[in-house]
C-alpha cells in the first residue's frame, strides 16, 4: 500500500516539476514555477522518507540541517557572483550522484551481488564518471570565476593536451566497460576507484584550458552533465522520478549550451577542445592605429542631443558593479524623452542570462532588455550606442575578417549606430587578446576609465545640464 | 526485470523531449534563474541520498549517503531561494515596485 502512495507522490511531483519549468516561459508566471518546484521537492522528500527502506533518521536530519545552514548563505551571494554559485551547485550535484553510485556499488558487491546486472553496472559507471567529472570540473570553473589565486585564470595549454585528455576518458570508459561485463570479479573493487580517480582528474583537465569568455558554454554543459548523472542514478535505483527530473535538467543544460555555442559560432567540440587562448598571439600584431577619445563631459553633450540610445553591457559592467549607475544613466536619458534600450548578447557575462539579472537587479524594466537578433535590424536608426564593458561581442571583425579568431560569431552591430561611445579601462585587448576594430572607427569615441566611475560622471554631467529642453 | 529497463529508457526519452520542449519556451531574460531552478530540481538526487543514508547499511555506506544528502539539500535550499530572489527583481515598467 505505502509503495503505491509513494509512487503516486512521485508522479505528482514529476508533473509539478514540468509545470515549474513551463511557468518560467514568462517573467509574470515565473515565481509560480519556483513554488511548484518547492512543492514537488517537499513531496518527493516526504514520500521517500516514510518509505519502509528508511530505518535510521538521525543522520538524515543532521545532513539536512547542515545543508540548510550552508544553503541559505549561498543563496544570498551578490548577483555578480551568481555564475560561481551556479558552478558550485553543479559540483555539489555531481558529488551527490558520484557518492550515491559509489555507495550502491560497494553495498551490492558486499551483500547482493545478483543486483549488479550489466545494465545496472553500466548505469553506475555512467553515474560515477559523470558525477565525479562534473564535481571537479565545476569546482575548477567556480574557482576560475571566483578568481581564486592558485587556479590559473588564463587558459592553460600544453602539448598533446587533447590527446591525453581524450585518452584519459577513453581509459576510464574502457575500464568501465570491463567492469560492466564483470562487475563481481575479484579485481572489480580495485578497478572501481581507478575509474573514480580518472573521472576526477578528467574534470580538472577539461576545465584548465578554458578561459572566461567560454564560461557561459561550459557552465551550461556542466549543468547538462549534472542532470544526466541524476538520470543515471535513477537507472541505478529504479527510480523514475530521478530519471524525469534529471532529464529535465539535462535537456535544459543542453538547450542553453546550444544557444551559447551558436552565439559564439562554435561547436561543443571546439569549446571543449579548441582552447581559445591559442589564437591570442596572432591577433595582437596589428599596426598602430589611433582611436579617438572623449571625456565624460563630451560624451554627455553627445547624449544630450540624441533621441535614441542603445546601451550594450558586458562582463566589464558586472566586474565594475556599474549596473546601478547604469540605471541612473537610464533615468537621466529617459527623463529627456530619449528612447533607451539595452542590447543583450547571449554570451555577454559569465553565464546565460547574466546581464538580464544584473540589470533587473538595478530595477531596469525587463521590456527594455532586447535580444541581439531583435535589436540588430534597428541599430541603423540609433543615434548613440554606449558600450559598457563589452568587447568581443561588438567587434565588427567578426563579420568580415576571416583571419580573426572570432570570425563568424554573431555580434551586436553597434558600428552601424551614428555614434558609438565605448567605455573601457584602457586600450588593452579583451580576454582573447583580439584587437577590436570598433575602437578605431571614425564614429567611435573611447571614454577611458572604470565603468562605474565613468557612468557616474556621465550621469552627473547630464544632470548638471538639467535636462535643458 | 529486463522489461523494466526498457520502460525506464522510455521514461528517459519522453522526459528529455518534454524537457527540450518546455525549456525552449523559457524566456531568454530568465536563463540565469532557469539554470538555478533546474539546479534545484536536479537535486532530486536527494531521494537516492535519503535511501542510502537511512537504510540498514554499514556505516561507511551511510556516511557517503549523508555527504550526498548534505550536498543535495544545499542545492535545493540555495537553488530555490536564489531563483526566487532573482525572479522578484524582474519588473515591468509600470509594475508595482517601479520607482520613478
Amino acid at each position: 500500500m505505502i509503495h503505491y502512495v509513494i509512487q503516486v507522490a512521485y508522479l505528482v511531483s514529476t508533473a509539478l516539476f514540468i509545470f515549474s519549468l513551463h511557468w518560467m516561459s514568462d517573467p509574470k508566471t515565473a515565481r509560480r514555477g519556483v513554488f511548484a518546484g518547492v512543492a514537488a521537492m517537499l513531496m518527493a522528500v516526504a514520500a521517500t522518507w516514510v518509505s519502509p527502506e528508511v530505518h535510521h533518521h538521525t543522520w538524515i536530519i543532521l545532513a539536512i540541517i547542515a545543508g540548510i545552514v550552508v544553503g541559505i548563505p549561498l543563496s544570498m551571494v551578490s548577483l555578480t557572483a551568481v555564475p560561481q554559485r551556479t558552478a558550485l551547485s553543479h559540483a555539489f550535484g555531481g558529488l551527490a550522484a558520484g557518492l550515491v553510485g559509489t555507495a550502491k556499488y560497494y553495498l551490492w558487491l558486499g551483500h547482493e551481488q545478483e543486483m549488479l546486472t550489466t545494465f545496472r553496472m553500466t548505469a553506475i559507471i555512467l553515474e560515477i564518471v559523470l558525477g565525479y567529472l562534473t564535481f571537479t570540473g565545476s569546482l575548477m570553473a567556480a574557482g576560475k570565476l571566483q578568481e581564486i589565486k592558485w587556479i590559473p585564470q588564463r587558459p592553460v595549454i600544453y602539448r598533446l593536451q587533447n590527446i591525453s585528455n581524450v585518452g584519459l576518458l577513453t581509459l576510464a570508459l574502457g575500464l568501465g566497460i570491463l567492469l560492466a561485463l564483470m562487475p563481481t570479479a575479484w579485481w572489480s573493487p580495485f578497478v572501481f576507484p581507478v575509474i573514480i580517480a580518472l573521472a576526477l582528474a578528467f574534470g580538472v583537465l577539461l576545465i584548465i584550458p578554458i578561459g572566461g569568455a567560454d564560461m557561459p558554454t561550459v557552465i551550461s554543459i556542466l549543468n547538462s552533465y549534472a542532470g544526466l548523472s541524476a538520470v543515471a542514478m535513477g537507472f541505478v535505483l529504479d527510480n523514475k522520478l530521478l530519471i524525469t527530473a534529471g532529464a529535465l535538467d539535462g535537456s535544459s543544460g543542453l538547450i542553453l549550451s546550444i544557444i551559447m555555442c551558436r552565439a559564439m559560432n562554435r561547436s561543443f567540440v571546439n569549446v571543449l577542445f579548441g582552447a581559445f587562448g591559442q589564437v591570442a598571439a596572432t591577433g595582437a600584431v596589428a599596426e598602430q592605429r589611433s582611436a579617438k577619445s572623449a571625456t565624460p563631459k563630451d560624451a554627455a553633450d553627445i547624449l544630450d542631443v540624441a533621441s535614441s540610445v542603445v546601451i550594450v553591457p558586458g562582463y566589464g559592467m558586472a566586474v565594475a558593479q556599474a549596473q546601478h549607475r547604469v540605471r541612473d544613466l537610464h533615468e537621466q536619458l529617459s527623463k529627456r524623452g530619449i528612447d533607451v534600450k539595452f542590447a543583450i548578447h547571449p554570451v555577454a557575462g559569465r553565464m546565460p542570462g547574466h546581464m538580464n539579472v544584473l540589470l533587473a537587479e538595478a530595477e531596469i524594466p525587463y521590456e527594455q532588455l532586447i535580444e541581439m537578433d531583435e535589436i540588430n535590424p534597428e541599430l541603423g536608426q540609433v543615434d548613440v550606442a554606449i558600450v559598457i564593458g563589452a568587447n568581443d561581442v561588438v567587434n565588427p571583425a567578426a563579420r568580415h575578417d576571416k583571419k580573426s579568431p572570432i570570425y563568424g560569431m554573431p555580434i551586436i552591430d553597434v558600428d552601424k549606430c551614428r555614434t558609438v561611445l565605448a567605455i573601457k579601462r584602457s586600450m588593452n585587448p579583451g580576454f582573447a587578446g583580439i584587437e577590436n576594430e570598433l575602437y578605431f572607427n571614425d564614429n567611435t569615441l573611447m571614454v577611458f576609465g572604470d565603468a562605474k566611475a565613468v557612468v557616474g560622471e556621465l550621469v552627473k554631467a547630464l544632470s548638471d545640464e538639467g535636462g535643458g529642453h | 526485470m529486463q522489461m523494466d529497463y526498457v520502460s525506464m529508457l522510455f521514461v528517459f526519452m519522453l522526459a528529455t523531449f518534454i524537457g527540450l520542449g518546455v525549456v525552449r519556451q523559457v524566456s531568454r531574460l530568465l536563463h540565469t534563474p532557469l539554470m538555478s531552478l533546474t539546479n534545484a530540481i536536479s537535486a532530486i538526487a536527494i531521494v537516492g541520498s535519503i535511501i542510502v543514508t537511512g537504510g540498514d547499511f554499514p556505516p561507511y555506506i551511510r556516511a557517503m549517503g549523508a555527504v550526498a544528502l548534505f550536498a543535495s539539500t544545499t542545492n535545493i535550499v540555495s537553488g530555490f531561494l536564489i531563483t526566487d530572489r532573482m525572479l522578484k527583481m524582474f519588473k515591468k515598467r509600470d509594475g508595482k515596485g517601479g520607482k520613478a
